[in-house]
């Protein structure tokens, strides 16, 4: 299984229009809960191949959409945090 | 029914719009930015069109500097209140509506200074009218992108380009021109431009709105309206970042989704057709009234000067009752009156009594243009021989 990075951001607002950006890249994203252990954010991440962390970043740079981080998510985190997919 | 009165709201909508909301209330029904299940996650996607379909229109790249408010009025106010602080100075044209004039009003009697540049008789301003009045205080200026009242246009890249050259935040109040004329805050260098989401958008009531162009320092304007935003809920003070920062509160997401399917068709249509065919409209409606004894048409005479707004008098009749006559025994449904403007009337000499303002849309034909004419006839002839 690919590793994984969890794009953090302030807001749902943001959440979404960084999967909207992402997607329309070809990118492959799914938006998941905001792993707690990594915010205290209540809301929403955009969850993307480490592979993808650097251009995901320029791309959302680019569009203007503010993000906090980008997080590596370790396999051992990984099975603490049920990454359930949300949404479409 | 011949319905006149697009500047008050478009209507009829086109049909994507009804189904929109229908589609909304049926499917997704949630509340965007709370919570992060499926349809909540939708409605934030349907909130998202709408912010790049009004961006795309009005000329921003990103559309998060899309601030969704109940109306324009709100958007006016959000401005208005959070940058004029006790001895700011700010300028307006003599052509503003009374969502400008009643707060400048009110933040008058708590010390800012309101100046008026007087406009000429047809309402029309230049930059150079404007420049002789900026002060060392001078914080904000304001203008009506298209009056209300009589249509006429002023040229808000020519002052955008002043109050850059001053380093004074510019207010373009677009509710009548947005979707009907091209707008391009990005280009014009418009700091801030507050929109109506139910004219020229063609979307429902309840929507409007606040572009914020790229150049904004967000950190000056406070938010006038503060709560929860879904984000950053563990702080008890208001996010500072956009679009949360100034949308605080369950929006109007039922509306916001009209209102993408209303500025998709918009955008679909093309602006310049819709300003073709409203000029088209507008210029019949001059030319047929002028041709009336004892009516009266303000502001520029020309189509082309003027957004789709025809406002006159009629000889020896109150406003009033031509319109009432009007919508009586030929179905013309319009305004008469002061169109909550009478800083407007005041420039152009009709105060108190008003005048009639027909207000020609999208979906408005010539052979209902031609009949209104007619019908105006009929009553100015009777108030003429009468």
């Amino acid at each position: 299984m690919a590793e994984l990075a969890v794009i953090l951001v302030h807001s749902t607002s943001h959440a979404i229009a960084a999967e909207r950006v992402l997607k329309r890249a070809g990118l492959e994203v799914k938006l998941v809960p905001t792993p707690r252990h990594l915010s205290s954010n209540c809301g929403s991440a955009v969850r993307i191949p480490a592979r993808d962390g650097a251009v995901c970043e320029q791309l959302l740079q680019a569009a203007g959409v503010p993000v906090d981080r980008i997080e590596l998510l370790s396999e051992r985190k990984r099975g603490q945090e049920p990454f359930s997919e949300k949404g479409s | 029914m011949i319905y006149l009165d697009n500047a008050a709201t478009s209507w009829p909508k086109p049909p994507g719009v009804a189904d929109a909301m229908v589609r909304f209330l049926r499917d997704v029904g949630a509340s965007p930015g709370r919570s992060g299940h499926a349809l909540a996650n939708e409605a934030e996607r349907i909130r998202l069109d709408a912010r790049e379909a009004v961006a795309e229109l009005l000329g921003l790249r990103n559309p998060l500097r899309v601030v969704f408010t109940a109306n324009a009025t709100a958007a006016l106010n959000l401005v208005l209140h959070g940058l004029l602080t006790p001895g700011a100075h700010v300028v307006i044209s003599g052509m503003e509506h009374n969502a400008v004039m009643r707060p400048l009003r009110s933040l008058e009697t708590g010390g800012a200074a309101v100046t008026i540049v007087p406009c000429g008789a047809d309402g029309a301003l230049t930059a150079a009218d404007i420049e002789e009045y900026l002060r060392p205080t001078t914080r904000l200026l304001v203008v009506n992108h298209a009056s209300n009242v009589c249509g006429t246009v002023q040229p808000v890249g020519e002052i955008a380009a002043l109050a850059r050259r001053h380093g004074i935040a510019l207010l373009v109040d677009a509710a009548q021109t947005g979707g009907c004329r091209p707008i391009d805050v990005t280009g014009d260098g418009i700091d801030l431009l507050a929109f109506s989401g139910h004219k020229g958008l063609l979307g429902p009531t309840g929507t409007g709105g606040l572009v914020i162009h790229e150049d904004f320092d967000i950190d000056r304007l406070p938010a006038l309206i503060q709560g929860g935003t879904g984000s950053r809920s563990e702080h008890e003070r208001q996010p500072d970042f956009l679009p949360d920062k100034y949308e605080a509160g369950t929006p109007n997401i039922v509306g916001l989704a009209g209102l993408a399917a209303g500025v998709r068709f918009v955008l679909e249509r093309g602006v310049e057709a819709i300003r073709r065919h409203e000029q088209d409209l507008t210029g019949r409606l001059l030319a047929g009234l002028r041709e009336i004894a004892g009516v009266r048409i303000l502001g520029p005479q020309d189509a082309g000067q003027r957004a789709a707004v025809v406002s006159f008098t009629v000889a020896g009749r109150a406003s009033s009752d031509v319109a009432y006559e009007l919508e009586q025994r030929f179905g013309v449904l319009c305004r008469p009156g002061l169109h909550c403007a009478p800083l407007a009337h005041r420039t152009l000499g009709t105060l108190p009594g008003g005048t009639v303002r027909f207000a020609p849309g999208l979906f408005n034909t010539v052979e209902q243009i031609a009949a209104a004419v007619d019908a105006v006839r009929e009553v100015a002839g009777a108030a003429t021989h009468g």
